[in-house]
């Protein structure tokens, strides 16, 4: 009764062609998810889509599971804001499956494993390292799901504007479980696959009929000058509206080093006392900024190749040259897609401005869903309609099929590698099916409570979270395990877990400054602001901490240039220390990961297990 | 020290086996991963050192703007396709070998 009336008090005002394809890209993943529910019927189909998902399709379903809300929205939104250096996000988001490609899928293909905890514990024949590794799979996947949800409630509140944020979390956490719960892997296969040409159709299209009506990309960047340019001229028939004050300078937008990497030596420069003391700043506003820039390149490109929900896919290829070939097709669909959110957010820096003035979801990480709507105001009211229904389609597509790939992964985690290994290892395929429904359910309950309580975190800020966190855990494992022979248990557990926790401490310092000062921000009164930095001494202590020291911020902003390194010379030095407990078959374990499939040794690696009794 | 591959006899389970294969593998991702890595480096190096060179227009964009922003991904794209192929044909070496060892 109450969501009857929610429901039409929600629907005055709307654009019935932005409801009608949300609600239909809505449906079609529902009735997606029935359609495969009668096709997933064994244990394989659920966890791994019976290993046999061919190269197009698996590419597809990796792109469309990768491309989320932080890039389909996010990355236009930073790129307005930031300008330059927020194209770093796309390129490395693209890019860093080059890693994973040269050094990681081919092998953890090979080896045959369910799940990453499967292989951790496979590696090290180590039933306390499977504990950890589902631990981790868990922390860095819920902290993945975060954004994906805050995306899902503020774009649902956006198309219906009466409706609360946490309704948006609610229905898209109700469709995907259940999706989930319906096919598992082999069903939602399909729906990410239909989900990444919906995503790319939706990015694409509008900006196109857009561009050919105000304007092409490289004419919009024209527009802004640089610091070598004296005046800004705009190409004939391109159209620009007079910037806010709040929004950055065209020289410092176009240019890299700019707001996105000098936030923290700006503030510092703000509040420096003397002359002496602002000039030795401004000295090291440069060198500062290149560093932020390379350890954000280095988060990206590790966090890429260490997320578990994106890992967990390689299992799903036939072999190990089908997971090369997948990992090349996914590089090629997620960049071509990358190539386009920039144009959304260099367009939208000309022609909707007025984003620059308000923060967040209602700001600058609008301007994917707003830019169409434009048209409307230019004699063309139904295409506008119709292209910002389109896009509100995609960014629908892009929430969903993120958190689905999420939820596989941590339903895996929670049914094969608890409840199957370590709470009922007897447990039939049955009981282990009926698990994986059940874990969907109450992990899908968990994302949805999370997801309603971070509306007033940035989504991109959450992802970068999350990417810093894997790059220093699990690209290390990874990485050393498929290639070095001296791995042993405790260094690869020491290595992830202070890796991957170090990283987590400081980003989480980090935070909790920030959204002290952002609610600081809000206070005009003087007394009231002392009052309130009274209530909270550890934020206030730690936002000082960053004034005065501009580079510890830096460094823990973006721990992976130093937590990286830390997490793999962790792993050498106590594999070297603890060399006796290398486990005795290592040279089997290495032939399985790097010997091509023809000579057919994963075969004989099973059969040598279950001849000791094993498993 | 590489033993000439076909007519030897290969034991598969052999160290020597392994270690040549796990190195021949690691030297070609290690040559990809290298002219990536470079490109990762260089681009912001060039952006703090010749930024006048980097802001120059083409087409509209500059330089700087147009590598990152578009460029950049057929680059990698090249760089995976000529991994794959050589992994590939690397693979199907080793397995020739290896058969070869096994039914003399």
């Amino acid at each position: 009764m109450n969501t009857l009336l929610l429901a039409t008090e929600a629907t005055k005002g709307i654009d019935p062609w932005i409801a009608i394809c949300s609600l239909a890209t809505v449906a079609i993943t529902v009735g997606m998810g029935f359609w495969t529910a009668g096709k997933s019927k064994s244990a394989g189909d659920f966890f791994v889509a019976g290993r046999s998902v061919s190269v197009g399709w698996n590419a597809s379903a990796i792109s469309g599971e990768y491309l989320s809300a932080a890039s389909f929205m996010g990355v236009a939104g930073m790129v307005m804001a930031t300008g330059y250096d927020a194209l770093w996000y796309p390129v490395c988001y693209a890019c860093g499956y080059l890693f994973l490609l040269l050094f990681i899928a081919g092998p953890l293909r090979r080896f045959g494993a369910y799940t990453i905890p499967d292989f951790a514990e496979g590696r090290y024949d180590s039933p306390m390292f499977r504990k950890i590794a589902v631990c981790f799979v868990l922390f860095i996947g819920f902290f993945y799901t975060m954004p994906q949800m805050k995306g899902a409630g503020t774009t649902l509140a956006y198309i219906f504007p009466g409706l609360p944020y946490w309704a948006g979390v609610v229905v898209v956490g109700a469709v995907i479980t259940l999706n989930v719960s319906l096919g598992g892997m082999k069903g939602i296969t399909l729906v990410q696959a239909f989900q990444y040409w919906l995503k790319v159709f939706a990015i694409t299209v509008p900006i196109f009929v857009l561009a050919s009506l105000v304007g092409h990309y490289q004419q919009h960047l024209a527009a802004n000058k640089t610091s070598q340019e004296t005046v800004a001229t705009a190409p004939a028939g391109i159209e620009r509206k007079t910037l806010p004050a709040k929004a950055p300078k065209d020289e410092a937008w176009i240019a890299p080093f700019g707001k996105l990497t000098t936030k923290a030596i700006d503030a510092s420069i703000v509040a420096a006392k003397t002359p002496e003391a602002k000039a030795e700043l401004e000295a090291n506003k440069k060198p500062y900024s290149l560093l932020y820039t390379y350890s954000l390149i280095i988060a990206l490109v590790c966090g890429t190749a260490g997320l578990p929900h994106i890992l967990v896919r390689f299992y799903t290829n036939p072999d190990g040259v089908a997971a090369k070939r997948t990992t090349m097709w996914v590089m090629i669909l997620i960049g071509i897609f990358y190539v386009f959110p920039p144009v959304y957010g260099v367009i939208g820096r000309s022609l909707t401005p007025e984003l620059y003035d308000a923060v967040g979801a209602k700001g600058t990480d609008k301007v994917v869903l707003e830019l169409p709507t434009l048209l409307a105001g230019r004699d063309h009211p139904l295409l506008g309609s119709i292209l910002s229904g389109i896009t509100c389609a995609g960014a629908f597509a892009a929430f969903m099929s993120t958190f689905s790939g999420l939820l596989v992964s941590m339903s895996s985690a929670l049914a094969h590698d608890i409840y199957g290994r370590m709470l009922k290892p007897g447990a039939s395929p049955e009981q282990r099916l009926k698990a994986f429904k059940w874990s969907a359910l109450i992990v899908g309950l968990v994302a949805v409570g999370l997801g309603s309580q971070v509306e007033a975190l940035e989504i991109n800020f959450m992802v970068g979270q999350a990417f810093a966190i894997a790059a220093a855990s699990y690209f290390p494992l990874l990485f050393m395990s498929v290639w070095w022979r001296g791995m042993t248990m405790r260094g690869a557990a020491t290595g992830m877990l202070v890796g991957g926790l170090s990283a987590l401490a400081s980003i989480t310092l980090t935070s909790i400054s920030d959204v002290a000062v952002a609610k600081a921000k809000k206070i005009a009164d003087a007394a009231e602001l002392s009052a309130y930095w009274a209530d909270h001494p550890l934020a206030k202590t730690i936002a000082d901490y960053w004034v005065a020291h501009p580079l510890a911020r830096i460094l823990c902003e973006q721990p992976a240039i130093w937590a990286v390194p830390l997490s793999i010379i962790l792993m050498i030095v106590v594999s070297k220390a603890t060399e006796a407990t290398v486990p005795a078959d290592v040279r089997m374990k290495m032939l399985v990961l790097h010997a091509p499939e023809a000579l057919g040794l994963k075969q004989e690696y099973i059969k040598e297990h279950e001849g000791l009794g094993g498993h | 020290m590489r033993e000439p591959p076909p007519p030897t006899p290969v034991d598969i389970h052999s160290d020597a086996f392994l270690a040549r294969m796990m190195r021949d593998q690691l030297k070609l991702s290690i040559a990809c991963a290298l002219c990536f890595v470079v490109a990762l480096v260089a681009l912001p190096m060039l952006n703090y050192f010749q930024p006048a060179f980097m802001a120059q227009r083409i087409f509209g964009f500059t330089l700087t703007w147009l590598i990152l922003g578009v460029l950049f991904f057929p680059f990698v794209w090249i760089i995976s396709y000529v991994f794959i192929k050589r992994s590939i044909a690397l693979e199907n070496a080793e397995a020739q070998a290896a058969q070869d060892g096994q039914t003399k």
